[in-house]
């Protein structure tokens, strides 16, 4: 039934490293209300990432040398967390190749990111900075993002969850003496909390389901040896969901992977629950490039690709998963057109981006999801952090149409940018586009998915759109004549080392990064056997469907893929390079409908009428006044005392004479009652 | 002894303990309160040897006995406490001693 | 002539509660008229073979307790009944009255129905030696307690009615 387990003890030490590196720094600020110098913190709050980082390094190492494909797993069990009759929830850690690949991604360019905010958060003048309290905040998140990656089962995925998302909070809303900043973290946080809501919907439903089975657990390699005992249950919907498609009975997988999604959307901003995601970008650059583009928002994709074992039973869900995702993408897509902030313009491109994966996820190809995961990692990492060397050379201006030609007051940042849009704008032989063409590639095959035809010309077209903005945003920047003011321009400097090293690294992953996935054709071009060793790596945990396909047919598809995106970069470059004259023109020609998607179609606008304030209103005036200070306070609390009160002060004090007579007289006449009670059968 | 039965010292007993409570319950004169409850042990004394009598055993006997060296006890630090009492509130009047009234 | 005697120190006995009770001026007639109290009850016990203790109750009691009762009161300076309102009031008298007199007569009634008699007991029941006996052998730990008690007593009388030095 279950196979042997391999134990290994290190695996406890890559989340630990950073919790006990963000315990230091934290309980040295509350207790000690001082800061350490510097020199320490840094080698503390980087080390610790590093140091995890060499660990998982060589377990991985291990693990994909010393271990047969088909047990290939390192488990550490660290207690017993819950045991209540026959269910057991351990505190345990797995690394298989699914949970190895994320865990060098985020410690990877965890570290790298680290190095970087050491120059970033260095010359903060705010009255709220606090170079240590960052570390430790970030150290933390790391801890948690691990926990979340290196969990043996559901409950320990669920502790990291909540812990990036708390993470996520405090780190957005880090400056916190502004008012927006606040706000914004608060909204991300409650946006989450919503798909937070339906993850552990889905939990329990799986729990639930697999307690009635006879097996009660929700340890992922438990489960997926025993979903078949669920395949073929159904849920009773009623009478009011009449109108959802497949009613009466739906399939019970199938409704736990739709809760399970609407977790994974709320994490991963996904349609609704994207919203969230640009307001982040209130937080500092690193932030935005650690949590909001390199590890937490994948979190949602490596769950569905973690709960792959049931995703493979609900076909209903994988379409909804893939259309969402898609839909995702392109929408997305358009407001990142017409965007002014550099972060903004990142950040509704990683929006995006997260819709490719979903839509890899919901084809069955994981294994593509995965590996766009860790090229976008890589590339949008590089393009945020080289955003935040923009951001300071320009003294803290995100404005793009106030920038300029720093490609030559900025040339190593310039070079970085460039590659990066290169990479996410599937340029061969960069990373994007190989990553990019696998997912495509996917979806034009997946014949079980409902209009998949439609998906891949959705996806095209996303493609042709995000060269389109990504590029615009780099000749905005760094081409053309500075349109800075006087004092601005005089103080363009390029960044400090502790910031360009990562750039230069980050950079050199986007370019290779795309080797480590190189599908088998190109492979063989070269004479390599079998050189989509992430593929094959991957395989036997997430069983992504397998095509067959010729090499004409794939290389024609890429070969289209590379079209769209140069065509996108041309259609840039000429309104953006050679003709700005242009582009007044054509917005003053589409100007109503550029204005919706300037205000990003006004979804925060709806929400907020529709939800926010009606909930907010129903608060104030119902819960808050009636039931509150009403009801609870009022006639509960306040009126059981003042009824206690009254009864006392109005009767029952008046047996209290201080006289010893009038006590005896009370002592005599219960005696006598007594006496008589008991002697009244004699 | 004739046509005196057990029972008539019970009785006895019984209506010397009545007065005694109705002088605990409504003398003012702590003094006299004190001597009232003084009666009443002496009513249950009359009791306990009553029965004893009647029973045979002397085990009433030696109830007795110790009853009055507990009465004699009590009255020694009761008026102790009296005497502090008066010296301190210059009053006899049991009702003035209501502190812990309302 | 034992019925004679009963007769006697009962009504002595119960009219001097009463005047314990029902005495209005000053408490020294209270006292006085314990002692009559006790001195009949003396006389009752020694007719129920009770000797001993009949004995202790006239030296103890009337002897002791009821001396500390006046000395207090003559160390208190009394005059009157030391009480500044009406001492008893009138319904209380009128409601303790009712309840003395109609359980009296009730108890008298069935009085009339009770004739049970006086077991045999031998010679020496009640006597000082057969209580001594009994006292220092089979009760001897009582005796020691006692003993305890009335030297906490006296200890708690001193510490309390000392006069506190300023």
């Amino acid at each position: 039934m279950v196979e042997a387990v391999t134990e290994n003890a290190a695996l406890r030490w890559i989340p630990l490293l950073p919790l006990i590196a963000a315990a230091i720094s934290g309980a040295w600020l509350v207790f000690g209300r001082r800061e350490l110098p510097r020199v320490a913190v840094i080698a503390l709050a980087c080390g610790a990432p590093i140091a995890s980082f060499a660990i998982a390094v060589v377990q991985v190492f291990a693990l994909a040398t010393e271990l047969p494909a088909d047990a290939r797993f390192y488990v550490d069990n660290l207690y017993t967390w819950i045991s209540a009759g026959d269910f057991h929830a351990e505190l345990s850690f797995l690394l298989d190749p699914l949970s190895a690949v994320m865990v060098l991604v985020v410690t990877g360019v965890g570290s790298l990111i680290h190095v970087y905010s050491v120059g970033y958060m260095d010359d903060d003048h705010r009255d709220d900075r606090g170079f240590q309290r960052f570390f430790a905040y970030l150290n933390l998140f790391m801890f948690s993002m691990l926990m979340l990656v290196l969990g043996d089962n559901l409950l320990v995925m669920f502790v990291g969850w909540e812990g990036v998302g708390v993470c996520s909070y405090l780190l957005i809303g880090f400056w916190y003496l502004d008012d927006y900043n606040a706000k914004c973290g608060q909204k991300a946080f409650v946006v989450n909390r919503i798909g937070d809501f339906g993850f552990l919907l889905g939990i329990f439903l799986l729990f639930w389901s697999f307690a009635q089975a006879g097996v009660p657990t929700v340890e992922f390699r438990e489960m997926a040896a025993n979903v078949g005992l669920l395949a073929n249950q159904t849920v009773e919907l009623p009478a009011w969901l009449s109108f959802l498609p497949g009613y009466p009975n739906w399939g019970l997988v199938t409704l736990a992977c739709l809760c399970l999604f609407i977790g994974a959307a709320g994490k991963s901003a996904q349609i609704p629950l994207y919203v969230w995601l640009p307001d982040a970008m209130a937080g500092p650059t690193p932030v935005s490039a650690l949590i909001h583009a390199a590890t937490m928002v994948t979190a949602g994709v490596y769950m569905v690709c973690r709960m792959s074992f049931a995703y493979s039973l609900a076909p209903g869900a994988m379409a909804t998963v893939a259309w969402i995702g898609a839909l995702t993408a392109f929408f997305a897509a358009t407001i990142g057109l017409a965007q002014t902030d550099i972060k903004k313009v990142l950040a509704y491109s990683t929006v995006s981006q997260l819709g490719y994966m979903f839509l890899a996820a919901g084809v069955a190809a994981y294994s593509s999801a995965i590996f766009h995961v860790m090229t976008h990692a890589f590339f949008k990492a590089l393009l945020f952090l080289a955003a935040g060397s923009v951001i300071l050379g320009m003294h803290h201006e995100q404005d793009i149409t106030k920038m300029g030609g720093l490609r030559r007051r900025m040339p190593v940042t310039w070079a970085v940018f460039l590659v990066g849009v290169l990479a996410i704008s599937g340029v061969p032989p960069f990373s994007g586009f190989f990553s990019k063409d696998e997912i495509l590639l996917s979806v034009n095959l997946a014949h079980g998915i409902p209009g998949h035809e439609w998906l891949w010309l959705i996806g095209l077209a996303t493609a042709f759109l995000t060269a389109f903005y990504m590029f615009r945003l780099y000749y905005l920047v760094f081409t053309g004549e500075s349109r800075a003011d006087r004092h601005t321009q005089e103080h363009i400097h390029e960044s400090g080392n502790w910031i360009l090293f990562p750039l230069v690294v980050l950079a050199v992953l986007s370019v290779i990064g795309g080797f480590f996935g190189l599908p088998d054709a190109y492979g063989e071009l070269f004479g390599v056997e079998e050189s989509n060793s992430l593929h094959h790596f991957l395989q036997p945990v997430v069983n992504a469907a397998e095509h067959h396909v010729d090499h004409a047919t794939e290389f024609g598809l890429a070969a289209i893929t590379t079209v769209v995106g140069l065509a996108g970069i041309a259609l840039a470059t000429l309104l953006y390079y050679w003709r700005r004259d242009l582009v007044p023109k054509l917005v003053q020609a589409i100007q109503p409908l550029y204005a919706l998607v300037r205000d990003r179609y006004r979804i925060d606008e709806l929400y907020d009428a529709a939800i926010v304030r009606p909930l907010a209103g129903l608060s104030r005036a119902v819960l808050a006044r009636i039931v509150d200070q009403g009801l609870i306070d009022g006639v509960l609390v306040n009126g059981t005392a003042n009824f206690v009160r009254a009864t006392a002060d109005g009767a029952l004090k008046y047996l209290q004479t201080g006289q010893a007579q009038s006590y005896l007289f009370a002592m005599l006449l219960g005696g006598a009652l007594l006496i008589a009670w008991l002697v009244r059968g004699a | 002894m004739g046509d005196i039965s057990p029972f008539h010292f019970q009785v006895v007993a019984a209506l010397i303990f009545m007065i005694g409570v109705l002088g605990v319950l409504t003398r003012r004169n702590m003094i006299v309160v004190f001597m009232c409850i003084e009666l009443m042990l002496n009513a249950a004394n009359l009791s306990l040897l009553g029965f004893s009598r009647e029973i045979g055993n002397d085990q009433g006997q030696i109830l007795a006995f110790m009853v009055m060296v507990v009465a004699a006890v009590e009255v020694a630090v009761g008026l102790a406490i009296i005497i502090s009492l008066v010296r301190n509130r210059d009053t006899m009047d049991i009702e003035d001693v209501s502190q812990l009234k309302w | 002539m034992r019925t004679a005697l009963f007769w006697v120190f009962s009504i002595s006995a119960v009219a001097s509660a009463l005047g314990v009770v029902g005495n209005l001026r000053s408490p020294i007639n209270s006292a006085l008229s314990l002692v009559v109290s006790m001195l009949a009850l003396a006389g009752l016990y020694v007719l129920l073979e009770a000797q001993f203790v009949g004995l202790i109750q006239v030296m103890v009691y009337a002897g002791a307790i009821v001396v500390l009762f006046l000395f207090v009161i003559m160390l208190l300076n009394l005059r009157g009944s030391g009480t500044r309102g009406a001492e008893l009031q009138p319904i209380m008298k009128a409601i303790g009255s009712l309840v003395v007199f109609g359980s009296t007569l009730w108890l008298v009634r069935t009085l009339a129905a009770d004739r049970a008699p006086w077991p045999d007991v031998d010679a020496g029941f009640g006597t000082t030696r057969a209580m001594g006996e009994a006292l220092y052998t089979d009760y001897v730990l009582s005796v020691q307690v006692a003993g305890v008690l009335l030297l906490a007593g006296i200890v708690a009388a001193v510490v309390l009615a000392k006069k506190k030095v300023d």
